[in-house]
């Protein structure tokens, strides 16, 4: 008896396995996946993506302003580089969901808090990567544009920063795709985004919906990283040429002579 | 000047939420005070402590290997890369739907986000082991073995705890989601405002933040207790140079 009613249990679990479920049942029974419901509700996505798409172009692109100044300033006066790795690492150490409610009684529910939070974040990862590229660069190069008679500024913007270049925009890819999860929680500050779809109401039940927005947040962080690094690439495809170029060749096109008929 | 004041009395609140004990929003016993924030802080450590323990236990090892090797250099440095692009929110989301709640199941979602940084700077670390040290410790006769625990692990030990350390801050931030997923941690304070009120919340941000720090800072400290004297020199050197 309970042999044959375990039989008919397989059964059914295997008939409800290959059975061409209808999307009704789908949903009824949470399925991990159900296409229909995700064709018929994609529209539903294109808001909480573009708000999340947001919530990480502003907060990178603060984040690099503030710690690019940071950086050029720390590279005229080496003292100020410890504080400011020490008070980057603390911005950095804050998680970020205690930050947004830190923030909640001085800047109140909503994006600025979201962006606040998200761009403090950055700071440390950027600022460094800035520093050590800029500290990276060949003592040899920083020599021959002191030789041509280049002042400090003209080797900082003409010889140091191109040099340091891809270590720059490597510290921006993580940053950017970092944020990219961290902002997942922004909608604990009230700011919306991805994370909206999986926690709002029932949501963090519905599976579906979670794979879906959790998806679409990782293809957002592929995305935005492949973007970066096809800059990377195009900003850096000179260094190549120059490597390539036998010695006695031409020199570096952005190496060139400070002169006036230049400046 | 009004904001100010406003933003003062929010802090005064939260500091008076997390010493003195007072009734529940809902039903139920009183909340805030002293034992209920040392029982979450407990529980959030337990929770992030099982979490890096068993990073570490999976990452090191491998690490080590691999970067004792020089082997899949691509599938460990991008397992740190990828790391970071998993969204923490969806990932306790995730375990939720489809596994379920408890404390076995949160940490084992902490684990996945604690292995990449730990696992991608052991193996960093030990690739950029001085290859002249290596040569002398196989040319006094050390074998493989001690080659990898007693030359590169130690001068690689600075990266590693590096490594432990963006870890650690992961962990400890996902950690405050976990009461999303039945586990009372301090995020307890931030989620269920509807018990603990705005001053529970911001209550539970503070503590969130200087358990963050203070974590922080001891992993910061091992690291320079960690750093063998020669390396330290040698930077001492660098930075002057």
């Amino acid at each position: 008896m309970s042999v044959s009613a375990a039989a008919i249990t397989v059964a059914q679990a295997g008939s409800d396995f290959f059975r061409d479920r209808s999307e009704a049942d789908c949903i009824r029974d949470n399925g991990a996946f159900c296409a229909g419901w995700v064709i018929e509700n994609a529209d539903r996505y294109v808001e909480p993506t573009l708000e999340h798409a947001f919530l990480v172009l502003v907060p990178v692109a603060l984040g690099f302003a503030i710690a690019f100044a940071m950086a050029v300033a720390s590279h005229r006066a080496r003292w100020l580089v410890p504080p400011f790795i020490g008070a980057t690492g603390v911005l950095y150490t804050i998680p970020s969901l205690a930050f947004f409610f830190l923030l909640l009684p001085i800047t109140g529910r909503g994006n600025v808090t979201a962006i606040v939070a998200l761009t403090a974040y950055t700071l440390q990862i950027i600022y460094r990567n800035i520093v050590a590229g800029l500290a990276n660069v060949p003592a040899d190069a920083k020599d021959a544009g002191l030789g041509m008679g280049m002042t400090e500024r003209q080797l900082l913007w003409r010889v140091e920063m191109p040099l340091a270049l891809p270590e720059i925009i490597a510290g921006v890819r993580v940053a950017t795709v970092t944020t990219v999860a961290l902002a997942s929680l922004a909608v604990f500050a009230g700011a919306g985004g991805l994370g909206n779809e999986i926690i709002a109401g029932s949501a963090i039940t519905f599976r579906t919906g979670i794979v879906v927005a959790g998806s679409l947040m990782i293809l957002m962080a592929l995305a935005f990283d492949l973007l970066l690094l096809a800059i990377q690439r195009h900003l850096g495809r000179w260094r190549v040429a120059g490597r390539e170029r036998a010695a006695g060749a031409p020199r570096l096109r952005r190496l060139r002579a400070p002169g006036p008929e230049r400046a | 000047m009004t904001l100010t004041l406003a933003v003062l009395d929010a802090f005064g609140g939260a500091v008076d939420f997390i010493f003195s004990p007072r009734p529940s929003r809902g039903s139920g016993p009183d909340v805030g005070g002293l034992g209920q924030v040392g029982e979450l802080t407990l529980e959030h450590l337990r929770l992030s402590g099982a979490a890096m323990v068993l990073g570490l236990a999976l990452a090191l090892p491998v690490g080590v290997y691999l970067g004792h090797r020089g082997r899949a250099e691509l599938l460990a440095v991008g397992i740190g890369n990828a790391g970071r692009a998993i969204p923490e929110l969806a990932l306790i989301a995730f375990l939720v739907a489809f596994v379920g709640v408890g404390f076995v199941n949160v940490t084992i979602a902490l684990v996945v986000l604690a292995i990449p940084p730990i696992l991608t700077n052991t193996f960093v670390g030990i690739r950029q082991v001085d290859r002249d040290a290596i040569d002398a410790a196989r040319g006094v006769g050390m074998s493989e073995l001690q080659i990898a625990l007693r030359i590169e692990l130690p001068l690689a030990a600075p990266t590693i705890i590096a490594g432990v350390r963006t870890s650690a801050i992961n962990v400890i931030a996902t950690a405050a989601i976990a009461p999303l997923a039945g586990v009372v941690t301090l995020g307890d304070f931030i989620i269920n405002r509807n018990v603990y009120g705005d001053e529970g919340v911001l209550a539970g941000a503070i503590l969130i933040a200087l358990l963050a720090i203070a974590v922080e800072l001891v992993l910061a400290a091992v690291q320079t207790l960690l750093t063998p004297r020669g390396v330290r020199v040698e930077r001492a050197l660098a930075a002057r140079a």
